[in-house]
C-alpha cells in the first residue's frame, strides 16, 4: 500500500512527459507546414507587462520578471525551431534606469543570474548553438553584469546557427548618436591620413581639406555600418506584448518597414499562438510587400 | 489631447479601386480628407498636424501617378485652401528632400510657407519626398559640417543636438504624441523614425479617404486611455 503513492507519482510523471513529447512533436509538425511559406529571418520582442502580471496574480514584483524569463525561453525555443535565425529582445532600456533604485537593482541581479546561466551546459545557448550579442551602452551597467555579458559574447562568438541579440542599457536614439560619433571619428581618421599626404601643418580643429569630400564620406552606409545592430538584418516582425502600441525608443532606425504586432497578453502570458499569428500575418503581407519592393 | 498628431495617409488607391474610380480621384479624395481632418484636429485643440504625403520610396511608382501626386500638392495652394489657412491661422510647412520636386512647385511651396509663417497656434506639416532615414542622415551631415567649422565639438554630439537638426525643427513639438496609419497596414514605412520614439501608434483598418470624424474620435479616445510611462513607472 505504501508503494501506491510513489507508483502514482511515477505514472503521472510519465504521463506528463508523454504529453509533452506529443505536444512537442505536433508543434514541430505544425512548424514544418508553416515553413512551406516564407519565414521571417529576424523577430524582435518588447517584453512588456511583467510587473502587471505579478500584480494581477498577487505575486511580489520580482516574480513577474522571473515568469517573464520563462516565457522568453519558450519563445526562443519556438523561434529557433521554426527556423528564425535572429531574435532580438529589449531586456533593459536606458530609460528604465530612472525607475526606483530597488527595482533597478533587482532587475540587474536577475539579469546577472540569467546571463551567467547562459553559459551552463544545459542552457538554450548550447542546445541551439546560439551566438549571443549584448547591444547597448554597456558602460552604463555595473562591472559584474558587464563582465558576465562580455564573457558570454566571447564564449559564443564561434556559434553561427542562430543569433540572440539582447538589448540592455539600450536606447535607439543613443545607438544612433554612438554610430554618428563613430562615423565622425572614422571620417576624421580618413581625412588625417589624407591630410598627412597633402599638408605640412594643419589647424588641429579643422581638418583642412574640402568639406564636400567630408560630406560625401558620411553616407547612409557609414552610419549603418557603425550601428551596433548592424550584425543582424532589419527585423521582419516586432512583437510588443501587453497591448501597448508604441516603440519606446527601440530599434527606430531598423524598423522602418517592420510589421508591428501588439497582442494584448502580458509578456509572461505570451505563447505559441501569438508567434503563429504574427508569422501567418507576415506570410500574408509578404507577397504584397515583394510586389511593392519590385516597384522601387 | 495630444499636441502633435501625425498621419500616414494610406489607402487612396485601394479606396478608388473599390469605389470604381481612378487612382487620381483616390488621391484627390485623400487630399480633401486631410484638410477636413486637420481642421477637425485644430478645432479639438491639437497644435500640430503632420502628414506623410509622399515618401522617398514612392518615386518608384509610375510616372502618371507621380504627376497626379504632384498636382495634388498643388491642390493645397488652391484658393479655398489658402483661405482656410489664413482664416484659421494655420502655419504650413513642407519638409522633405525637395531636390526632385519640380522647380515651379517648389516656388509655390515656398510662397505658402512664407505667407503663413507668422501663425503660431496651429501648424500643418506636410512631409513630401520624406524619409526618416534621410532626415537623420541629413541631421548628422549638418552636425559634421558644424564640427568642421569648429562650432561644436564631436564629444558634444548628443540626442538633443541631433534632434535640433532634424527637419521637424520647424515645429515646437517635433515628436508626435499620436500617430495614425490607415488602411490596416501595421508598419512605419520609413516615416518619422527618430521622432516616433515614444509616440502612441494607432492603426485603423479603413482606407484614408474614409477616415472621418468618428474614426478620428476613436483614435483620440484610444490615445487618452493609454498610460504613457516613457520607460518609468508612473
Amino acid at each position: 500500500m505504501a508503494e501506491l503513492p510513489g507508483q502514482i507519482r511515477r505514472m503521472s510523471g510519465g504521463i506528463s512527459q508523454l504529453i509533452e513529447q506529443i505536444y512537442g512533436f505536433s508543434r514541430r509538425c505544425l512548424f514544418r507546414v508553416i515553413s512551406m511559406g516564407p519565414i521571417p529571418s529576424h523577430l524582435a520582442f518588447i517584453m512588456d507587462g511583467n510587473r502587471r502580471y505579478a500584480k494581477k496574480h498577487g505575486l511580489e514584483d520580482g516574480s513577474g520578471h522571473k515568469a517573464g524569463f520563462s516565457a522568453l525561453m519558450s519563445m526562443l525555443q519556438y523561434c529557433y525551431e521554426l527556423g528564425i535565425k535572429y531574435v532580438t529582445i529589449y531586456a533593459f532600456s536606458i530609460d528604465n534606469f530612472r525607475r526606483q533604485p530597488e527595482e533597478v537593482q533587482s532587475l540587474m541581479d536577475l539579469m546577472l543570474e540569467k546571463i551567467k546561466s547562459l553559459l551552463e551546459k544545459e542552457s538554450i545557448v548550447h542546445q541551439y548553438g546560439i551566438r549571443v550579442y549584448f547591444i547597448g551602452n554597456l558602460a552604463l551597467l555595473n562591472d559584474q553584469v558587464r563582465a558576465a555579458a562580455e564573457k558570454v559574447m566571447k564564449a559564443t562568438a564561434k556559434n553561427s546557427r542562430v543569433v540572440l541579440l539582447i538589448c540592455i542599457a539600450y536606447n535607439s536614439t543613443n545607438e544612433i548618436v554612438q554610430a554618428v560619433k563613430k562615423s565622425c571619428i572614422n571620417t576624421s581618421d580618413n581625412m588625417e591620413a589624407y591630410g598627412n599626404d597633402k599638408h605640412e601643418d594643419r589647424d588641429s580643429d579643422i581638418e583642412g581639406t574640402d568639406m564636400e569630400n567630408q560630406e560625401k564620406r558620411i553616407q547612409l552606409v557609414d552610419i549603418e555600418e557603425n550601428m551596433q545592430m548592424s550584425v543582424a538584418p532589419n527585423p521582419d516582425i516586432l512583437i510588443r506584448s501587453s497591448g501597448e502600441t508604441r516603440l519606446s525608443n527601440f530599434l527606430l532606425w531598423q524598423t522602418g518597414n517592420t510589421q508591428l504586432c501588439s497582442p494584448a497578453s502580458l509578456w509572461p502570458e505570451i505563447g505559441l499562438r501569438h508567434l503563429l499569428w504574427a508569422v501567418l500575418n507576415f506570410q500574408r503581407n509578404n507577397s504584397y510587400l515583394e510586389k511593392r519592393k519590385k516597384q522601387l | 489631447m495630444p499636441r502633435h498628431v501625425a498621419f500616414i495617409l494610406d489607402g487612396n488607391r485601394r479606396w478608388a479601386k473599390r469605389a470604381g474610380l481612378t487612382t487620381s480621384q483616390g488621391h484627390e479624395a485623400g487630399a480633401k480628407r486631410l484638410i477636413d481632418i486637420a481642421e477637425l484636429c485644430f478645432e479639438l485643440g491639437v497644435h500640430t498636424v503632420s502628414a506623410f504625403a509622399f515618401s522617398t520610396e514612392n518615386w518608384g511608382r509610375d510616372k502618371i501617378e507621380i504627376d497626379n501626386l504632384m498636382s495634388l500638392i498643388q491642390h493645397y495652394r488652391n484658393k479655398s485652401n489658402i483661405k482656410f489657412f489664413h482664416r484659421s491661422e494655420v502655419r504650413v510647412s513642407v519638409i522633405g528632400n525637395k531636390t526632385k520636386i519640380p522647380e515651379s512647385l517648389l516656388k509655390e511651396i515656398h510662397e505658402i510657407e512664407e505667407a503663413t509663417k507668422g501663425y503660431k497656434n496651429k501648424h500643418l506639416i506636410m512631409a513630401v519626398d520624406y524619409s526618416g532615414k534621410f532626415d537623420i542622415m541629413h541631421a548628422c551631415k549638418s552636425l559634421v559640417k558644424k564640427s568642421e567649422k569648429g562650432l561644436i565639438r564631436e564629444e558634444d554630439v548628443d540626442e538633443a543636438l541631433i534632434e535640433r537638426e532634424l527637419l521637424t525643427n520647424c515645429s515646437d513639438f517635433p515628436s508626435p504624441d499620436l500617430m495614425i496609419r490607415t488602411s490596416g497596414e501595421q508598419r512605419i514605412s520609413n516615416f518619422f523614425l527618430w521622432q516616433l520614439a515614444y509616440t502612441e501608434l494607432f492603426f485603423s483598418p479603413v482606407f484614408w479617404p474614409d477616415f472621418d470624424k468618428d474614426k478620428l474620435l476613436e483614435a483620440l479616445a484610444s490615445y487618452q486611455s493609454r498610460e504613457r510611462r516613457f520607460g518609468c513607472r508612473v
